[in-house]
């Protein structure tokens, strides 16, 4: 992969990363040895079989779980040196989620759910931003929806319009449409397609459809927890 | 600032999706129930203390051996209390050449200023209640005084210099509690009438009482006044110095009240303990993908803890509301018996209210609020991974401190909260650990008997935390009920059969002891049931130990008294038969030919008088000393001969003496006693069957009261079979979806909670049942004092009816589960 990026506009460095968890049949690696970086505005696709490790690089990059060997970089930070609390500082309105599982908050309504990252962050008009969000994703009239009242594709809409909501320069998606039907799944990726190039937001999409992988800068293979190649 | 701002915000959606509901609405009950109780069993206790009142007719007597001065009566009316004079003596009436000794009372008009007479026209006409006394010129008499004299209504009888009509027959002045020892039957006449009879000289014996009733605080600031002004040889009578058996039916009342208060605090704490799991596992998502955007452990903890905060406040302030409300209702409800109107709360249950929503709240939701901070943002990933489980022993030790705080609070009595605390503290061990047993046995019978069997008990395994919390809040539940039950059924009947239909209500004293051989056969001839006889010298302290004793030594206004006048002494082979040795052993054929004494808890504590100390009393100038050997308690309320100190057979069996016995005279035969005076010349009869009838009116209302109050526990103890129900409604959601669409069935899925349920219920029920009868027999053997029979309803009602009931609500939460398409719940998660 490239490696001729100014220094600066690299989002997320990782170098020699390893995971090894405590299974129940003793001592199981999960990631070995894995190397890459995000440079700011790039689309990068990571792609394996299931099982093979993405989700789990994608919490390690996003400082959402610790590594156990190598080093990873966020905005220029070694999270290696950082305690969860610091991590997660971090992350604030800086980075954006994107579910396969949507993870928005049953007892919130659309719109609460996209205020909360304005809201932790401090803006001072979070429903405004939300508002605005939740426009640009094609949902102004179900400002006031509970998840539970909206269909799948309407949910990950709103997962997409929360995590554009705070203005994040980097966006990590673990499937986004992995829950979804064909046609609902490719009128999401183009919606976050969209966006992304709206913001120029860097994106980390973890995905097995070889089509949408297609579509990115960037595309790692990982397979049994190693990187395998890149294009 | 933002935090603040958050935790409103959040507090507000968690309100309209209707997260908090439950636990708010468990909240608002248990606030309630323990300010309806606060608010109810306040104005109880003012009202059972006016109508101990009554026993004096006044809220406050002044009484002595001459007028008493008239600035006392002036400073009543400055503060705006009502005050009347009575004024009595013993005396003689006649009636043809007949006469009879009698107790003369006169009284002012506005007696009596609390309570009531009761009069009859006829002795076989209906009682009639009256609040004015006779009018000048006529006289109220007993039907013993008739019966003796032979008199008829409208007969004219001579008092003194005087004729008096007489009008009424008098069977209940309010005030005779106080002459307790009264020589012979009372006559009531106008004090106008009192210079016509000459029978009043400063020579003769007689007893002034100025009567003083009205508001608290004004009674209180009048008692203030008179405190340095008493003149010598002017007492002032109030409830305090009222007899000792009605101090003991109050006291026991009150206790109750508590007890009852207590329990509805038990049921809320759980309550409050099982709806918070829900609250708090699904508080783990928010908390992740808040850690997620960036948010740190400690602003999500200061959001969470003050949305909680907001909330208790919330709830306690709805609950204080609802409980003024449902007080309000019932002492509607209940003023007939209360005498009119009960007095106004006071704003003291207000906060108690507010401590107990703050407390509850926090004891059962701190510990696992506070690990929702620590919820890994990697949950977002991997949904398995939930906050670290809050320290068993952390959650126990909170809920514990919070109910032991709220307990002590409530009871204001350390004994009883103390054993209710223990049995609930015995429950939920014993629970746990059934809970924890259980697990580890069915886990290998999950795997036999048919699907459905099998499903009901994959119910009970698929998260044993939470069937461990189920049943322990199941079982409180049922404890609570059941203690409710033991002390409905059992402990107010026992209550009550401390003074039995035919407990003795006369009293014979001054018996010769060469008539004391006799009476008995006189007794059995006449069929009358007479308790043992026993021997009764009067005698005064006047040592202990090595120092004199005197009243001035006292703070104690009734230690004073004690000691001013002479005791009762007796000598005995054998305890009475409800006496009840606290300390130090009863003398037995080793030691009976010593000089020893047994004392009564109650004047050793009054007189600091220790095991081991020498006591010595003068017995009519002759001096007697002896160790103290036992401490004895007494239950004043069995209205039988009991005595304050008991000498052994060698040390006061050679002195000359009187006895003392007690017997029930059947209404209707007063007859007797004219026969019995004929016979025993000597003997005095006194009558107690006024102050036990009022006793027993006490104690019938106070059980009532009781039962009322314990309505708010029953829809506490409702709410909490819901809570429980409820606490494990997301998991059977998930699991109705993944079997309907495998192909169970409707009535499967019924039938599996069904079993589920009643397992659980059951097994709750017979843990409950064995706890709250263990519980039941504690709290009466050791802070009421009574014998405890445990009844096999309890246990059979507790374990059937608690299966019936968990099972049937079980199966009704269930039922709308199985009802919508599975699709719909798909969708709704
Ligand atoms: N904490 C853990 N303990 C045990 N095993 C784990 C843990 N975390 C991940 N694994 C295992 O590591 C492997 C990789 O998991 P991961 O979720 O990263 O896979 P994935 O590539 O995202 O798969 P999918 O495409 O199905 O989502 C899996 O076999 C998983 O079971
Ligand atoms: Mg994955």
């Amino acid at each position: 992969m490239d490696t001729d990026h100014n220094p600066d506009s690299i989002l997320v460095k990782a170098n020699g990363v390893g995971k090894q968890v405590n299974g129940p049949g003793g001592n199981l690696t999960i990631l070995q040895d894995v190397s890459l970086q995000l440079a700011s505005g790039e689309v990068t696709a990571i792609l394996g079989a299931s099982g093979s490790g993405k989700s789990t690089l994608l919490g390690l990059l996003a400082g959402l779980d610790e590594t156990s060997s190598g080093d990873i970089e966020l905005f220029g930070t070694s999270l290696n040196s950082l305690n969860e609390d610091q991590r997660a500082a971090l992350r604030a309105g800086k980075v954006g989620f994107v579910f396969q599982s949507f993870q928005l908050l049953p007892g919130m309504t659309a719109l609460e759910n996209v205020m909360l990252p304005l809201e932790l962050a401090g803006v001072s008009h979070p429903a405004e931003g939300a508002t605005e969000a939740l426009r640009q994703v094609g949902l102004t009239d179900r400002l006031h929806h509970y998840p539970g009242q909206l269909s799948g594709g309407e949910q990950q809409r709103v997962a997409i319009a929360r995590a554009f909501a705070s203005g994040p320069k980097l966006l990590f998606a673990d499937e986004p449409t992995g829950s979804l039907d064909q046609a609902t799944g490719s009128r999401i990726i183009d919606l976050l397609f969209q966006m992304r190039e709206q913001t120029g937001a860097a994106l980390l999409l973890v995905t097995h459809d070889e089509r949408l992988a297609a579509r990115c800068d960037h595309r790692l293979q990982i397979e049994n927890g190693q990187l395998e190649s890149s294009a | 600032m933002n935090t603040f701002v958050l935790a409103l915000r959040f507090l507000r959606r968690d309100w309209r999706s209707g997260e908090l509901r439950l636990l708010v609405l468990a909240l608002i009950i248990a606030v309630s129930a323990v300010t309806a109780v606060g608010f109810f069993t306040d104005r109880v206790e003012q009202a059972m203390i006016l109508q101990a009142n009554q026993v004096m007719a006044a809220d406050l007597v002044l009484s002595s051996s001459r007028p008493v001065p008239e600035s006392f009566e002036q400073q009543a009316e400055a503060l705006g209390l009502r005050t009347a004079h009575t004024l009595s003596f013993p005396s003689v009436i006649m009636h043809r050449d007949e006469t009879q000794l009698v107790e003369v009372k006169a009284v002012s008009r506005g007696y009596p200023l609390r309570g009531e007479l009761r009069v009859r026209t006829q002795p076989s006409a209906e009682e009639q209640s009256v609040t004015e006394p006779p009018i000048p010129g006529n006289l109220w008499g007993e039907a013993r005084l008739m019966a003796a004299l032979g008199l008829q209504p409208g007969d004219q009888v001579s008092l003194g210099e005087t004729n008096l009509a007489l009008e009424q027959i008098l069977s209940r002045d309010s005030a005779l509690g106080n002459s307790f020892f009264r020589l012979g039957p009372e006559v009531l006449i106008a004090l106008e009438d009192i210079p016509k009879t000459g029978l009043v000289t400063p020579a003769s014996r007689v007893r002034y009482r100025l009567l003083v009733a009205g508001d608290q605080t004004q009674v209180e600031a009048f008692q203030r006044w008179t405190g340095s002004r008493l003149p010598r040889g002017v007492r002032l009578e109030h409830l305090s110095s009222a007899r000792p058996e009605l101090r003991n039916t109050l006291d026991r009342g009150s206790r109750f009240l508590s007890l009852a208060a207590l329990v509805a605090v038990l049921v809320a704490g759980a309550t409050v303990a099982l709806s918070t799991r829900r609250f708090v596992e699904r508080q783990s998502d928010t908390s992740a993908i808040m850690r997620c955007l960036g948010a740190s452990q400690s602003l999500i903890l200061r959001v969470l803890l003050l949305r909680l905060l907001l909330l208790g406040l919330l709830a306690s302030l709805l609950g204080i509301a609802g409980g003024w409300l449902a007080q309000y209702i019932l002492a509607g409800l209940l003023s007939d018996w209360f005498g009119g109107t009960l007095p106004p709360p006071t704003p003291w249950p207000v906060l108690v209210g507010l401590g107990t929503g703050l407390i509850t709240l926090i004891g059962f939701t701190l510990p696992p609020a506070l690990r929702l901070g620590a919820v890994p943002p990697l949950r977002v990933l991997r949904r398995d991974l939930g906050a670290p489980p809050a320290s068993t022993w952390l959650l126990a030790l909170c809920a514990l401190g919070a109910m032991a705080l709220l307990m002590r609070w409530q009871a204001g009595d350390a004994t009883l909260a103390g054993w209710v605390l223990l049995g609930t503290l015995g429950t939920v061990s014993l629970l746990l650990l059934v809970a924890w047993a259980l697990i580890h046995l069915l886990r290998p019978l999950r795997h036999r008997g048919g699907t459905l069997w099998r499903q009901g008990l994959s119910g009970l395994l698929r998260d044993p935390a939470m069937t461990a919390l189920q049943l322990s809040g199941f079982g409180l539940g049922i404890l609570a009920m059941l203690l409710l039950v033991i002390i409905r059924v059992d402990l107010l009947d026992a209550w009550q059969r401390t003074i039995p239909e035919r407990a003795p209500n006369h009293f014979l004293i001054n018996i010769q002891p060469e008539d004391a051989e006799t009476m008995g056969e006189f007794f059995r001839q006449q069929q009358i049931e007479q308790a043992g006889i026993y021997p009764m010298l009067r005698a005064r302290l006047t040592r202990i130990n090595a120092s004199p004793v005197s009243p001035d030594q006292y703070q104690d206004d009734r230690a004073q008294r004690l000691v001013e006048r002479e005791f009762n002494l007796s000598w005995a082979v054998e305890p009475q038969k409800e006496n009840h040795i606290v300390s130090g052993h009863w003398w037995d054929a080793s030691n009976q030919e010593s000089p020893l004494f047994s004392v009564e808890t109650g004047i050793a504590e009054t007189l600091g008088i220790k095991l081991g100390d020498k006591l010595s009393f003068d017995l009519a100038g002759v001096p007697i000393e002896a160790e103290v050997s036992n401490l004895r308690q007494v239950r004043w309320d069995s209205f039988q001969p009991n005595f304050f100190v008991i000498g052994t057979p060698a040390l006061l069996r050679d002195h000359p003496t009187n006895y003392i016995t007690s017997f029930y005279l059947p209404p209707g035969q007063e007859a007797l006693l004219a026969q019995l005076v004929k016979q025993y010349p000597s003997v005095t009869i006194i009558d107690v069957s006024a102050i036990m009838q009022q006793i027993r009116e006490i104690m019938q209302r106070g059980s009532l009261a009781v039962e009322y109050v314990f309505l708010f526990t029953l829809a506490a103890g409702l709410l909490m079979l819901y809570a429980g129900i409820q606490a494990s409604r997301e998991h059977r959601r998930q699991e109705s979806v993944v079997l309907r669409t495998l192909g169970m069935q409707r009535k499967g899925l019924i039938q599996a909670a069904g079993i589920e349920f009643i397992t659980l219920g059951m097994l709750a029920g017979t843990l409950a049942s064995l706890c709250a009868t263990v519980t039941g027999w504690f709290i009466a053997t050791e802070v009421f004092g009574f014998a405890f029979q445990p009844n096999a309803w309890t246990a059979i009602i507790g374990i059937l009816g608690s299966g019936i009931a968990i099972g049937l609500a079980g199966v009704l939460a269930t039922w709308p589960l199985t009802v919508q398409p599975p699709l719909r719940m798909l969708q709704n998660r």
